[in-house]
């Protein structure tokens, strides 16, 4: 196995390319490491990204947060500013893991891995992240919730990998969260987690709503009619209900080891009213 | 809180036992200096790697390693034929038994591969990735057979069979056919249809049981080499060396003497180390290759070829009188054995109806093979089981009598001179103090909110003694060697160095205590039955009252007085009754610096069948939040009362309360083996096997009961496996109390839970009382 850490984009690019085995981009490795050392993947070549300028730098610019791709959570958990412009996806990348991999962990990795399940995918749909591409052909951005395709399937081409996140910067009356449902209180996978990203006027009415589901289909959903369900409310119960019922309907869950079809479609409900509820009482704060 | 000792009777005053020192391993366990298995390394060792069945099972039609043995750097591999066949023999591991026709057919497959993981070859090579690669390279040839797992189909008629020819034992006629039923227990006393004649109330209910694994963070390991002239050395992580030198000796048929075993420091061990399995094909390959070869086991490879315990299901009926009184139990258990017999079926009928005082007693167990890895002994072996389907019907019918439900236990609870079903009437035991302890507990009586419950469950577990021997050796300058044979899993060295300082009236300092390697010391039984603090304790006032006697002498000798004359007091010899004063007292390092002059070297040794082993009881109390939307239990508040006899280390006693309780929690609510319909275990990992994480959990509360053992000289009663007896019950009760349903299926998981929750509300159950906020 080759290891190469380059210094900019194109050059990353170039090895990516050129590779004619597997070639696998590493950020924190939290999910990299693991897989080869069960022999699930057995790259050919590993190209750490974690010198590249752009993936490790957030900055904040009239049009939003540019949040590299290769920035830790630990990292992220330090942004004060970020975390007051969208609490629940800085919640929500803090939730991966423990202490130990959050100096690790990148939201990169955690979009990339194309896990169903990742816990920063449905906050970032919530946020309306885009995310920015570079690849042989140069740059292209592509909304987050079009990147992953099916477990551990990306639409990334060959030689493309993600620089960084963009998210818009939160105007008034603006709140997120994220919550996800787990059988433990930490070191588990989510059997089912829910992003919300509300939008109210003055008066307290949704004005515009995104709803994103993870764990609950073949890749990260992000639910529109859900979130239109919300628009026009106040939150109240039958906005709920029918926000609910969009949550259940969209989902196309498995039976596995981490729960049965009827479980995780039931409490996909329950947790994304929850998450509203918090969502909703940030906007108005 | 930690603090409660509750004395009940009055003590002479110890100076040093009850106390709280630091532990004599503590700084190399913080440090990270400690040496546990994986940490022994020889210089040109090989790595040796084990290839296992893919399938749940299969017959093993043959073998080709040539292909591996050709690959470069690969220098031995072992296979079946490499081990010579044991007949049918039954020897003790722990609390449970082991025949060696198995042992040599579970460290490595023979007729057939019987469960998923299942050791078939093993190959050493000069590095982890040749070792890797030669792995793919060996030619299996199977041929797949039918699999099964549960244990009703297991003992159905036409089940696929994993043993041909076996009929089950301890039936009256014995049966005809050959069955997945290794045998059939029973233990009785009176007459159950007597019994529930008398009856005012009686409740009977199914349970189930998954098999869940000890869950110990270190996983097994070894390094074993064998020189040239057949002698052999292996380093490893076990519960018991003697028992690893034993049962390798044999397989490899080696004299014992030419193996010497020593027991590294151990990551946990919780019954799941008192077996074999990487041992012996180590010890093999090493005497193949001629060199040092060292064994790791992945964590996937420990939970799909090591442990776990039985998974059960089981019926209990109990009937009482309208004032409480328990008039007859009745049970049924079938165990899940795994792929060989051995299942804990017969403590776990043993203990069931232990902790109450019933005259008419009937429990029947079954114990059965699937194609599932071999049980190995976890923490009171069977006991959990079948007290978590006991203590939820003692509480349902605590619920029907409308009786408080520690008052109806201590109505019918186990006290000195009760008859146990299974034999023997108890001694002074600890549950009557238990109860009350619990009774008068601030947990018992503080409020719950709105969709909390509490569960109250008792818990036994029989303890053992067996063959010991310790040694200790007085040094030149006064100071001390204690060894002892039996492994430190739970801070025994304090407990042994601490009961030693006791009996020489000298500071704990002053002696440095050694888990003696199997060539340094007599035969020692495995640390297991929560023996070792009694057993080796025993041993060690033994030889610490020899030291004593030797010390007298001595001095006697020296001072030309009889030897009745002179008294040892305080770490210091000096003449008494009519000759006091007559000399000024010597120290034990005045002793010790003449020892040469008054003949020879001090040592005290004790080599014993430690007798007088007592049981002990415990009681937990629990309370639980249940969430009604997603049906998640969490565990508000958690209280440990057990007694202990008396608590050598109260640190440490605690410690196994705490720990017994945290892995009942996890079996109680998460943990399980999750099988696919292809026979293969889906969760062999900690992600998807949960053992709870500190987060989940409160502090667990604990009380120490100290209702002495006459047997021993400090009053020690085994502790270390009762605390995971009563948690399934007394969180299932608790979870019973905050829903108002019945769960009758472990573990109590968020999708089981919220379907039971759907189904009350779907048919508007009275009883059920969850809210949603
Ligand atoms: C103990 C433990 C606990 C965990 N808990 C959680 C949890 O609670 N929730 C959760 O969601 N996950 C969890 N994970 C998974 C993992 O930590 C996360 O998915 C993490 O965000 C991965 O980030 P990374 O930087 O470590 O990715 P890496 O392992 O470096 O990469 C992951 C994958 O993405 C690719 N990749 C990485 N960066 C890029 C990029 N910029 N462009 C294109 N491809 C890229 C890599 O090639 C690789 O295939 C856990 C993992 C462990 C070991």
């Amino acid at each position: 196995m080759r290891y190469e850490a380059p210094e900019t984009l194109e050059a990353a690019t170039a090895l990516l390319a050129a590779e004619m085995g597997i070639a696998r981009v590493l950020a924190g490795g939290t999910d990299l490491l693991v897989q080869m050392k069960t022999d699930m993947v057995d790259p050919a070549l590993v190209v750490d990204l974690k010198r590249i300028g752009e993936m490790r730098t957030i900055t904040k610019a009239v049009d939003g947060f540019h949040i590299g791709a290769a920035v830790s959570g630990a990292e992220l958990k330090e942004q004060v500013e970020l975390k007051q412009h969208w609490p629940g996806l800085v919640e929500a990348a803090n939730l991966i893991g423990s202490t130990q991999i959050q100096g690790r962990a990148t939201l990169g990795g955690n979009l990339c891995n194309a896990s169903p399940a990742a816990d920063s995918i449905p906050a970032l749909i919530a946020a309306n992240a885009t995310v920015s591409i570079f690849g042989p052909k140069g740059r292209r951005q592509l909304a987050v919730e079009d990147v992953v395709l099916a477990p551990r399937k990306t639409a990334l081409d060959k030689g493309e990998f993600v620089v960084s996140f963009h998210i818009p910067l939160r105007a008034k009356g603006m709140g997120d969260a994220y919550l996800r449902f787990i059988p433990r209180t930490e070191m588990d996978i989510a059997v089912v987690g829910a992003g919300i990203g509300l939008k109210t006027d003055p008066s307290g009415v949704i004005t515009a709503a995104r709803i994103g589901l993870g764990a609950v289909a073949s890749r990260p959903l992000h639910v529109k009619a859900a979130g239109d369900a919300l628009v026009g409310s106040k939150l109240d119960k039958a906005a709920v209900d029918k926000m609910v019922d969009a949550v259940r309907a969209a989902c196309k869950p498995i039976d596995d080891k981490r729960g049965t079809i009827e479980f995780r479609i039931k409490v996909a409900g329950v947790i994304a009213a929850r998450a509203a509820a918090i969502a909703y009482d940030r906007a108005r704060t | 809180m930690q603090e409660t000792v509750k004395k009940l009777t009055p003590e002479p005053e110890y100076k040093i036992i009850g106390t709280r020192p630091q532990r004599p391993d503590g700084v190399d366990k913080v440090t990270g200096r400690a040496r546990f298995g994986a940490d022994h390394n020889l210089p040109g060792q090989l790595t040796g790697l084990v290839l296992r069945s893919p399938h749940p099972h299969a017959n093993i039609r043959s073998i080709d390693v040539s292909a591996a043995m050709a690959l470069p750097g690969v220098k031995a591999i072992v296979t079946r034929d490499d081990f010579k066949d044991q007949g049918s023999e039954f020897v003790p591991a722990g609390e449970m038994l082991i025949n060696y026709r198995d042992v040599v057919r579970n460290v490595m497959a023979r007729e057939r591969a019987l469960y998923e993981g299942h050791a078939v070859a093993a190959v050493a090579a000069l590095s982890p990735s040749i070792a890797k690669a030669a792995l793919k390279l060996i030619k299996v040839d199977y041929e797949i057979l039918p699999h099964v797992l549960d244990v009703d189909e297991a003992m159905a008629p036409g089940a696929p069979i994993l043993h041909p020819g076996m009929i089950t034992a301890g039936m009256d006629p014995a049966p005809k056919r050959e069955s997945n039923v290794a045998k059939r227990v029973e233990f009785a006393l009176g007459d159950v249809a007597k019994g529930f004649a008398a009856a005012d109330v009686i409740v009977e209910r199914h349970f189930e049981t998954k098999s869940v694994h000890q869950g110990y963070i270190e996983p097994h390991a070894c390094l074993a080499t064998v020189a040239e002239d057949g002698q052999a050395d292996i380093w490893v992580s076990t519960q018991g060396h003697w028992i690893v030198r034993a049962h390798c000796a044999r397989l490899l048929g080696m004299d014992i003497s030419k193996i010497r075993v020593t027991a590294t420091e151990i990551g946990g061990g919780f019954g799941g180390k008192t077996v074999v399995y990487l041992e012996p094909l180590a010890l093999a390959l090493s005497r193949k290759a001629g060199k040092p070869v060292k064994m790791t086991m992945s964590r996937d490879e420990v939970f799909r070829a090591t442990g776990p315990t039985s998974g059960a299901k089981m019926r209990i009926k109990i009937g009482a009188t309208k004032d409480g009184r328990i008039v007859a139990c009745d049970g049924e258990l079938k165990y899940l054995a795994g792929a060989f017999q051995g299942s804990p079926v017969a403590p776990g009928c043993m203990c069931a109806f232990a902790p109450y005082d019933v005259d008419h007693v009937k429990i029947v167990g079954y114990d059965v093979v699937s194609n599932r890895p071999k049980v190995a002994a976890y923490r009171a072996p069977g006991g959990p089981i079948s007290g978590y389907a006991v203590e939820s019907v003692i509480d349902e019918l605590a619920s029907k009598l409308k009786l408080d439900p520690i008052a109806f236990r201590l109505k019918n609870a186990a006290r000195q001179g009760t008859k146990a079903a299974y034999g023997p009437k108890f001694g002074p035991v600890g549950l009557v103090e238990s109860l009350q302890a619990a009774q008068s507990h601030d947990h018992w009586k503080a409020p719950l909110k709105v969709n909390q419950g509490r569960g109250i469950a008792a818990g036994f577990w029989f303890n053992i003694g067996g063959e010991t021997t310790v040694s200790i050796a007085l040094n030149e300058d006064g100071t001390l060697v204690l060894m002892a044979g039996t492994p430190d899993i739970g801070g025994l060295r304090a407990s042994l160095c601490m009961m030693a300082a006791e009996e020489l009236g000298i500071g704990m300092d002053a002696i440095r205590v050694t888990i003696a390697d199997t060539q340094s010391l007599g035969y020692n039984f495995l640390t297991g039955g929560s023996r070792s603090t009694f057993s080796s304790g025993m041993g060690v006032v033994e030889a610490s009252r020899s030291i004593v006697k030797q010390v007298c002498e001595r001095a006697a000798k020296l001072w030309e007085l009889p030897t009745d004359a002179i008294e040892y007091v305080d770490g210091s010899v000096r003449p008494a009754g009519a000759n006091a004063g007559k000399h000024p007292p010597m120290t034990l390092k005045q002793v010790a610096a003449m020892a040469g002059k008054t003949g020879g070297p001090i040592v005290g040794s004790s080599s014993i069948n430690a007798h007088g082993a007592a049981p002990s009881f415990g009681v937990h109390l629990c309370d639980v939040e249940v969430d009604p939307e997603t049906g998640r239990t969490t565990i508000i508040r958690y209280t440990v009362i057990q007694d202990a006899g008396r608590a050598i280390h109260p640190a440490y006693v605690e410690g196994q309360y705490q720990g017994g309780a945290v892995q009942g929690i996890g079996w109680a609510l998460n943990e399980e083996y999750v099988y696919g319909t292809d026979g293969k275990l889906q969760n062999a990992g900690f992600l998807d096997y949960r053992i709870p994480v500190a987060s989940d959990l409160p502090m667990i509360d604990t009380v120490i009961v100290e209702v002495p053992n006459p047997a021993h000289p400090y009053g020690v009663r085994g502790i270390g496996e009762t605390p995971i007896v009563p948690p399934m019950g007394a969180i299932a009760n608790a979870i019973t109390h905050a829903t108002g349903l019945r769960f009758q299926s472990l573990p109590m998981s968020p999708p089981k839970v919220l379907a039971a929750i759907d189904a009350a509300r779907a048919v508007g159950d009275v009883n059920f009382k969850l809210k949603v906020a």
